[in-house]
Parts: structure tokens; C-alpha cells; sequence
């Protein structure tokens, strides 16, 4: 059974279509790669299937494991194990990284009916996780992204996914500002994290980032649609090509 | 960017129908007869059995106040208060108690029902305690009489007084007689002197020359009696090199009525003493339309009278309906230095115009003002603050740091910072902000599985963090839980 069903979606943001019929199927354990021009639509699909405010979807449905996406709030979405890796993420003053991962990591367990974890337990699972990605002790206990470098934010992004274990993590430009040495700590990072209990969305504008993931699956999306669907070859085919072919078959 | 519509919802439906220290306490009680006039003022002094010298001084105090007008500059607005319509004195019956077993066991109950203990042998003896923590002597202010003070003869061994002021005028009334309105003069301004007048019960504090006070000081303050007035009185002496830390907590019943509170503590520190002052305010803030709630008009200073001397004020603001409200530092002793740290938070229909003045007088004085305003609902946050130089304040320094955070687009934060230095010496730094909780940032936080109330309780703490840490440990955790109660929807 699909992990995720995304059928026939129909977005908009104060009244300009963005997703116009989106259709998507997400096998569990697999990993998608969503690639596609500037202003094609990936980044409202994350935030969509995230449930940001402000984004009207007209049309279509959202399932997640068989239940629908759209009634449910964002924290509602975030315990049934939907997570986004934002492109921008956000600073938060004065909040240690720590407390913050805390937390939400507490917040979903308590809506799951799961007990929290306990201070040390806490303490010895985010020591281990940050290890493995490079992450300092120092960064935990600074505030959330505040004054972190780009590459700092984005593995504070997989340190959160990896803490907080979804089933569907979705990877906004992930590979957005990183060099080639952040970007490989990045993509080991995720690629830790790829198992058969967990499908991944990987949104990105270049194939490069799909060297160090490889991807099950990639989409090209044009106009609010998906209109080339392939095998990780599809990736290269695009760096050699470009979109423009895609942009004419969408129209 | 427009906060959050869930939160601007949640911020309607809010605290003040939620406040959870407003039951009544159903218990006889003595008053003077309404209204304020000189008899009122012999009422009051001759229920304490006061000397004549005090109540003489409220006598005059009285008097002046008749010629005194309310003052109209803050950024509060009111209904005018008639003030023969309140009750100036306020006592449980059953009083002079000589133990706790005399208490009437429904004051017991408020205070438990409020989480203070008073039982010395409950909190000797009492649960495990989390490590680190420290016990706390308690003096107990119900309306206008003090009903309990906790760990006095332990104390005593020290030589730290600590007791009812009213107490403390029979028993060292040289020593009140010394620096009683030393540092809020009778005449100091329309609240004070009507504090002055009608005074009833408070705190004395005097800790002997090179003494640590060997626990925290408390006064819990609790108005419950109808239309009542609240006029405590709190004086604390540092001697000599001695250490002091104070808390103070407030809370009142929810009643239709505004309630008044007009409050003047003054402190003294002499050479390198240090007094710590910690203020967590819940009072009453009124209903969502405004109804109700307390009147808090407030004067606090301190005196840094001796060389090398600190005084430190802290204060979580959370409730009462109007507050006025500025604890102050002189500055007189060379190298002396005084410090503010202020959370103040409004939502429903709530005023506050607060902040500080620091007064430098000695040389090589120095203060930090580092003040956080919340604002929410249709709320007016204000901070106003004072900070000058004297001509012979050489080598002054300031340092003040005014941020404010806006929660919905119908509360307003205003900052009003006075600055004057009268010598060129003098080294004044003045940083203020104001941000709006973003959409994006909670957005960011509910993605990540906290609810609406759960995300704006980190953010509104991170953006306090720097005055809670200033706070006694079992002071912040209390605080900390406040400020999620004052900001959370009735949702979860």
C-alpha cells in the first residue's frame, strides 16, 4: 500500500493557481526525488502536504497511510510522522537547540500516547544523533539557528528529522547555499536515515544533490503538475537537457 | 507579518477567564468603617497599637495627601476612583495568633490551595526535595494583616528580622523609626503618601552587618475581602556587608469590583551590602471585557546608601488590570550599582505602563536595565524609564536593553525612555526592539509536533530567557509556567 496519495491536487495562494492536478504516489521506503524549474510548484507541495496556512487547496486529496491530510493541523500531521526539512529554516532567539528538539520530540510522543523520554535518555539519543552528524555539542546548546552558518542549519534540519524519525520525511532544497563538503555531510546524513520503514521527498533544482541520494523515483514537475515520471536516469537526462522540453509538454 | 489566526484566537478566549487563583475565601472579617478620613487613620493606627509617633506621621501623611492630585501621565486609562468607596482595613477575625494552630484553617487552605506552605514542620519534614533546593521563610499577608511568618526563630539565630511590620513598630521601633520613608518620602507622590496614611501590614526585613541570610525571604500577598484596599508596606535594611534575597507573590479573587493596591517598598543597602528583589505579580487582571481586576499602583525603591553597594530588582508582571509600576535605584554610594530585569506581559483588556529609574549620585555608579514587554489581545504595554547622571556622578555607566513582542495586531507596546546626563563622564547605552511573533516561526514549531499554545510558550521564553535566569531557581520554574498560563488559549 502507498504511504502517500496525493490525487488530483488543485493549490492556490490568494487566488493564483500554483498546483494545478498534481498526481503522486509514494511507496513506503522509497526515496522520490521532485525536481523542476523555479516556480513550478515543488516548494508549495512541501508546504502543502506540511500544512502551512495560506495555501488554498481548491481541488484533490491528500491520504497519508489511507487518512486525510488536509483535515489535520500541522502538529496533527508532524505525530502521524509527516516531516519537512525547510529550505529557509527559522531562527528562533533566546530557545537553546536542545530544549527546542526536546520539546517537539516530548510534543509528539504525548500525542501519540507514548511516554517521554526522560532527561538522560534524551541526553545520551541527541548526543549520539548529533555525532554522527558532525554537530558539536556547543551548536545543541546555542539558540535554534541563530547565527548559524547556511551548512549549519541545513544539518540542524536532518538532526531534528533524524531525532524525530518520521515515516515521510520531505527535503525542501535541501542542497540549497551548501558547498560540496556540507552538502556530502548532508546527504550522509539522510542517507543514514533511508530504511524500509521510511520514505523520503527530495526536492531539489539540480541533479547534483542526487549523486550522493540516489533516488528511487524522480518526477519532473512543471506548472503545478507532474509530467515526467523515470528511474534516477530521468536526473541525468535533465542535467544534460535542461527543463525547456518539459515546460512545452506541460503546456 | 500577521501573527497567527489561531493564536489571535487563542489569545481571545484567553487567561483572564482562565485565572486560577480566583476563589474567594469565605471567612469573617473585621473592617474600619468605608471611606478614608482621619479617623480611619486612628482606626488603623490603633489596631496595631502603634506608638504616637507613627501615628502622627500617618496623620501628616494623610493630610498631604489631601492636597495631592492622582497623577495623569501614564499611558493608562480608568474610570475615576472614588476612594471613600473602599474599605482601608481589612482582618481575618481571630487575630494575634501566638502559633499557626490559632490560624483560622480556611486562611490555611487559601494558601495551600495557592501551593504556600506555611507549616514550618510540612516543609522540614515534607516530600522529597528536588536537589539544590533551598527553603524559604514565609510571611503571610491576608488583606490588611500579616497571619503567619514562617521560620522566624530560625532566622532569629542569625540575627536576621524578619516580621510583620506591625510587629516590627512594637518590637524595634528605633530601627523603623530610623529608616522608614527614608527612601520614599511621605510626600513622594499621590500613592505612596496615601500608602503612607493608610499603611496597615507588609514585611520588615534587617539583616546585622556581614550576614548571608541563610534562606530566601517571602511575602505572599493575598487580597480577599470585597471593595478592599491593599495597602502593605515593605522595609528592608542590608547592613553592612550582609546578603539578602526577597520574593514577593500576589494574587486576589476574581471579583466584579476593582479592587485597589497601593503598595511602597523601600529597601536600603549600606556599604558592599546586596539585596536581590524578586517580584512575581498575578493579581487579578479583570475579565475579557475589562471588568474587574486590580489597580496596582506601585512604589518601589531602593537605596544604594552605602560604597560598593547592589540592589537588584526582578519582576514577572502577569496580571492585575491597570499597573503603575517603576522600582527605582538612588545610587548614592560610590561604585554602587543597581539593576532591573523585567517581564511584563498583557493580553485581554490589561494596561501596564512600567520600567525603572536609575538615579546615579556616586561615582563610578553602574545599572543594567534589561526589560521584556509581551503584549496580547487588545493590551497597551508600556515602559517608561529613567535613567540620569548627577553632576558629580563622574564616570556613570548604563547600560538598558527594551525589547517588545506583539501577539495579534490589536495590542500596542510603547517604550518612553528618559535620559539625562549632567556629567560628560557619564557612559549611557540604550537598545530597544520590537518583533511580532511570526507565522512562519510558529508554523515552524507545529511542523516539528508542538501545538499552537505549546509554540508560543517556547517562543514567548526564549524571548525572556535573559530575565528569567535572574530569577531564584524555584522562583523560575514558577515564572516559567506562568508566562504559558498568561499567553495559552483554553485549547489542550
Amino acid at each position: 500500500m502507498a504511504l502517500l496519495e496525493v490525487k488530483n491536487l488543485h493549490v492556490e495562494i490568494g487566488g493564483k493557481k500554483i498546483l494545478n492536478g498534481l498526481d503522486l504516489t509514494v511507496e513506503k521506503g522509497t526515496v522520490h526525488a521532485i525536481m523542476g524549474p523555479n516556480g513550478s510548484g515543488k516548494s508549495t507541495l512541501a508546504y502543502v502536504l506540511a500544512g502551512k496556512a495560506g495555501y488554498e487547496v481548491t481541488e484533490g486529496q491528500i491520504l497519508f497511510d489511507g487518512e486525510d491530510v488536509l483535515a489535520m493541523a500541522p502538529d496533527e500531521r508532524a505525530a502521524k510522522g509527516i516531516f519537512l526539512a525547510f529550505q529557509y529554516p527559522m531562527e528562533i532567539p533566546g530557545v537553546a537547540t536542545m530544549t527546542f528538539l526536546r520539546t517537539a520530540l516530548n510534543a509528539q510522543r504525548k500525542r501519540r500516547g507514548e511516554a517521554e523520554f526522560s532527561t538522560p535518555d534524551f541526553m545520551k539519543r541527541v548526543r549520539d544523533t548529533a555525532g554522527h552528524l558532525g554537530i558539536e555539542q556547543d551548536m545543541l546548546r546555542r539558540a535554534v539557528n541563530v547565527g548559524f552558518s547556511g551548512g549549519e542549519k541545513k544539518r540542524n534540519e536532518i538532526l531534528q528529522m533524524a531525532m524525530l524519525e518520521p515515516r515521510l520525511a520531505v527535503l525542501d532544497e535541501t542542497d540549497s547555499g551548501l558547498d560540496i563538503d556540507a552538502l556530502k555531510i548532508v546527504a550522509d546524513g539522510v542517507n543514514r536515515l533511508r530504511s524500509p520503514e521510511r520514505s523520503m521527498i527530495v526536492i531539489t533544482h539540480y541533479q547534483r544533490l542526487l549523486d550522493y541520494i540516489v533516488p528511487d523515483v524522480v518526477h519532473v514537475l512543471s506548472k503545478g503538475r507532474v509530467v515526467k515520471t523515470g528511474g534516477k536516469e530521468l536526473a541525468l537526462e535533465l542535467e544534460a537537457k535542461g527543463y525547456a522540453e518539459f515546460a512545452d509538454e506541460a503546456a | 507579518m500577521p501573527a497567527v489566526q489561531e493564536t489571535v484566537d487563542q489569545v481571545r478566549l484567553i487567561d483572564v477567564d482562565q485565572y486560577k487563583y480566583g476563589f474567594v475565601t469565605d471567612i469573617e472579617s473585621e473592617k474600619a468603617p468605608k471611606g478614608l478620613s482621619e479617623d480611619t487613620v486612628r482606626f488603623i493606627s490603633a489596631k496595631k497599637n502603634e506608638p504616637a509617633w507613627m501615628l502622627d506621621w500617618r496623620l501628616e501623611a494623610y493630610r498631604r495627601w489631601l492636597t495631592m492630585r492622582e497623577p495623569v501621565w501614564a499611558r493608562v486609562d480608568y474610570p475615576k476612583i472614588d476612594y471613600q468607596d473602599y474599605y482601608y482595613y481589612a482582618a481575618p477575625k481571630r487575630n494575634a495568633l501566638a502559633s499557626l494552630d490559632e490560624v483560622d484553617p480556611e486562611i490555611l487552605k487559601t494558601y495551600e490551595k495557592l501551593g504556600i506552605p506555611l507549616r514550618e514542620q510540612e516543609m522540614l519534614a515534607g516530600v522529597v526535595r528536588p536537589e539544590g533546593e533551598r527553603r524559604i521563610a514565609v510571611d503571610a499577608v491576608f488583606d490588611s494583616v500579616s497571619v503567619a511568618t514562617t521560620f522566624k526563630e530560625e532566622l532569629k539565630k542569625s540575627g536576621v528580622i524578619f516580621m510583620p511590620i506591625s510587629e516590627a513598630l512594637r518590637e524595634h521601633p528605633d530601627m523603623v523609626k530610623k529608616y522608614l520613608g527614608t527612601v520614599v518620602p511621605v510626600t513622594d507622590n499621590f500613592f505612596a503618601t496615601l500608602n503612607s496614611a493608610v499603611f496597615s501590614d507588609g514585611s520588615f526585613v534587617y539583616v546585622p552587618p556581614g550576614v548571608r541570610c541563610p534562606m530566601e525571604l517571602s511575602t505572599y500577598f493575598r487580597m480577599n475581602e470585597k471593595n478592599t484596599g491593599q495597602f502593605e508596606r515593605t522595609l528592608i535594611i542590608a547592613d553592612k556587608g550582609s546578603y539578602v534575597s526577597y520574593l514577593e507573590g500576589c494574587t486576589a479573587p476574581m471579583r466584579d469590583e476593582n479592587q485597589l493596591h497601593a503598595a511602597v517598598v523601600e529597601l536600603v543597602a549600606l556599604d558592599d551590602a546586596e539585596i536581590k528583589y524578586s517580584t512575581v505579580q498575578n493579581w487579578y487582571p479583570g475579565d475579557a471585557n475589562g471588568k474587574g481586576g486590580i489597580y496596582n499602583f506601585v512604589t518601589k525603591r531602593g537605596d544604594c546608601r552605602g560604597d560598593r553597594s547592589k540592589i537588584s530588582w526582578t519582576q514577572v508582571e502577569t496580571g492585575s488590570a491597570i499597573t503603575w509600576k517603576y522600582p527605582s535605584c538612588i545610587l548614592r554610594g560610590d561604585n554602587s550599582q543597581g539593576e532591573f530585569y523585567s517581564i511584563a506581559i498583557s493580553n485581554g483588556r490589561q494596561q501596564v505602563d512600567s520600567g525603572t529609574k536609575m538615579l546615579h549620585l556616586g561615582k563610578n555608579t553602574s545599572s543594567r536595565i534589561i526589560s521584556k514587554g509581551i503584549a496580547a489581545g487588545r493590551s497597551n504595554n508600556t515602559y517608561r524609564g529613567l535613567v540620569s547622571a548627577h553632576r558629580k556622578a563622574a564616570g556613570a555607566r548604563n547600560f538598558t536593553n527594551c525589547d517588545s513582542l506583539l501577539i495579534g495586531d490589536k495590542c500596542g507596546a510603547h517604550t518612553v525612555p528618559y535620559i539625562e546626563a549632567k556629567n560628560a563622564s557619564a557612559v549611557f547605552e540604550h537598545e530597544a526592539t520590537t518583533s511580532k511573533i511570526s507565522e512562519d516561526m510558529l508554523f515552524y514549531c507545529r511542523q516539528r509536533g508542538m501545538s499552537a499554545e505549546e509554540a508560543v510558550a517556547l517562543v514567548v521564553n526564549g524571548f525572556v530567557k535573559d530575565v528569567l535566569q535572574q530569577l531564584p531557581m524555584e522562583f523560575a520554574v514558577e515564572a516559567q509556567k506562568l508566562i504559558s498560563i498568561s499567553l495559552e488559549g483554553s485549547v489542550g
